[in-house]
């Protein structure tokens, strides 16, 4: 059962075959049984889920049901839930339970997904490996002294270990595909805007974008259909009209252009990571799609500048938390300016501190045009190459990440070896981009690698039909780690 | 360009964040790995490129004029350090 795609689910829901509570008790099982392990939840509650579920099994017995109705979820520890604290993984939230839903949370809540619990994550979305967490690093579940990848973190680890079968994260600078790529499940940032980002916790205003985590990309469509939606109160939500993500699943890949960008083959790609894309790639091809080589001659400047506007809006970003309004506040002082630089010592941690520092430096007086606004311009050029690309080619395929999971604490010490770790992931969250990672086969170590998909503007539905093509005739997905049996 | 001991003093007044001494140490090395980082960019030609500062080009949404929120100060102010009669709390700013 919790193997299941959420079509099945639904189904056995509908039937009645399966009751939404004793879905949710699975998972809280597993959770229960698990979770001391893992680390991919900061928050679960049995009471609250368990209520959510019953709602969700009266609403089914009076025909009012959706698809998704019964089928528990789990959030990113971003999102801001009344039903649970929103720690964003760090000391400074540790204790905050937000007044209010972002509209993520609702139009889930809406569509009748009962909410076990928070996942894990890296403070405010900041790393590639969860181990910038307050509450501890979420470990792999393919190999527990790994990490699972970040800064969905949590969420990744909690789909690949079946505690849920979904989750929801965000994606700043490939803070979905990553660690989908890394955790052996599948994730989708969809295009900046179709996701609205009230009461998401802000990182960097200018490329955080909402999406999901789940087993496959049928199940991602489905979920992205009910979050997905104009929501006046952020700002850039985009007008648009409400899409069924799911109408492209399965349709034929007989004449689809597959753009290779070859700054995404190059040296520095683990030789098993460019196996198992390139046997994906082979098998595209076997079925009538054609193979395009593509230039993105700026891509590679894209951690170089993700790392200027990223931290930049983040030392804007985080200056809310001052110890006033919300969150901690320092106990010893001596005036208002100590309160405040006391309190962000405590409550940030060390990646969380670079970051601001990094963001504070970039923009301050006489360094704004060589640094912010220069990487604005280069941000121009790298999404430019995607605009030509697509102009020969209707998806774009690569690896997610140049290796699988690494050792917790390999790259603790050394920041910048762990920001080329986003060198695939970057360009696309620059230029706005939908973009997904699917399971595509293991290295020698048994790690599982990641398909990077990206699409041209509002493709999703595309991008989600060529994923289930593949996924209808490979298993990579529904394989679940030995160390996580079902 | 590397940063001194001096510019990191400086960058941590202006971002509120006390660092200890032998923090500001590993803080300056790891700071000074990023600019190198990120100097990478900034040898790139921009000349007439316009600087893309959102993810999407869209221009700012207007609506009416009119308060939409409703009052909800106690559910805001329920999560705040210190309050007292409706008022955030703060330490002594003018003796």
């Amino acid at each position: 059962m919790l193997n299941s795609t959420l079509l099945e689910l639904s189904g056995l829901l509908a039937a009645k075959k399966l009751s939404s509570v004793e879905l949710t008790r699975a998972c809280l099982e597993r959770i229960g049984r698990l979770n001391a392990e893992l680390n991919a939840f900061i928050s679960f509650d049995e009471d609250k889920a368990l209520a959510a579920a019953r709602r969700a099994d009266e609403r089914r017995s009076k025909g009012d049901a959706a698809a998704l109705t019964g089928i528990p979820i789990a959030h990113k520890d971003l999102f801001c839930t009344t039903a649970f604290r929103t720690t964003c993984g760090s000391r400074m939230l540790e204790n905050y339970t937000s007044p209010y839903d972002a509209h993520v949370v609702s139009e889930l809540e809406r569509a009748g997904m009962p909410l076990v619990g928070k996942c894990n994550m890296d403070e405010f979305g900041m790393g590639s490996s969860n181990e910038n967490s307050y509450f501890g690093p979420a470990r792999n579940p393919w190999d527990k002294r790994l990490v699972p990848g970040g800064s969905s973190g949590g969420s990744a680890a909690a789909v690949a270990a079946r505690l849920v079968p979904v989750a929801t994260g965000t994606d700043t600078g490939g803070s979905i595909r990553q660690p989908a790529a890394l955790s052996g499940v599948s994730g989708i940032k969809p295009t900046y805007g179709v996701c609205s980002r009230y009461g998401m916790v802000a990182f960097a205003s200018s490329l955080d974008q909402a999406g999901v985590l789940g087993k496959c990309a049928a199940d991602l469509a489905l979920v992205l259909t009910a979050m997905a939606g104009f929501d006046e109160r952020d700002s850039t939500s985009l007008e648009r009209p409400k899409e069924d993500y799911s109408r492209a699943l399965g349709r034929s890949v007989k004449g689809l252009r597959i753009g290779l960008p070859k700054q995404y083959f190059a040296d520095g790609v683990d030789p098993d990571v460019r196996q198992r894309v390139d046997d994906a790639i082979r098998w595209y091809e076997s079925q009538g799609a054609m193979r395009v080589e593509v230039d993105l001659p700026n891509a590679a400047l894209g951690v170089s500048v993700y790392y200027v506007i990223a931290p930049a809006e983040a030392s804007s970003n985080l200056s809310r938390f001052d110890g006033v309004r919300y969150g901690h506040r320092a106990k010893e002082y001596d005036d208002l300016a100590g309160m405040y630089s006391r309190t962000r010592a405590e409550g940030f941690g060390a990646e969380v501190k670079r970051r601001i520092l990094v963001g504070t430096y970039v923009l301050s007086h006489g360094y704004y045009d060589a640094y912010y606004l220069q990487a604005q311009k280069v941000r121009r050029l790298i999404a430019r190459d995607f605009t030509m690309a697509f102009q020969r080619c209707d998806v774009l395929m690569g690896p997610v990440a140049p290796s699988t999971a690494f050792a917790i604490g390999a790259k603790a010490d050394d920041p910048v070896q762990m920001y080329l770790g986003d060198i695939f992931t970057v360009p696309a969250s620059l230029a706005g981009l939908p973009c997904l990672s699917i399971p595509c086969g293991f290295d020698r170590k048994g790690l599982p690698v990641g398909l990077q998909l990206m699409g041209n503007y509002f493709a999703e539905a595309d991008l989600l039909g060529v994923a289930s093509r593949y996924q209808e005739a490979t298993d990579w997905h529904v394989r679940v780690p030995k160390e996580t049996p079902l | 360009m590397s940063l001194t001991p001096d510019d990191v003093r400086r960058l941590a007044r202006l971002a509120r964040i006390d660092l200890e001494a032998e923090e500001s140490h590993a803080v300056l090395d790891r700071l000074n790995q990023v600019l190198g980082l990120i100097d990478e960019m900034r040898r790139v030609d921009t000349q007439g490129i316009e600087p893309m500062s959102h993810a999407v080009d869209v221009s700012q949404r207007l609506r009416a004029d009119e308060a939409l929120e409703p009052d909800r100060r106690d559910a805001y102010q329920s999560v705040a350090p210190a309050v007292q009669e409706g008022l955030y709390l703060v330490p002594k700013v003018i003796e």
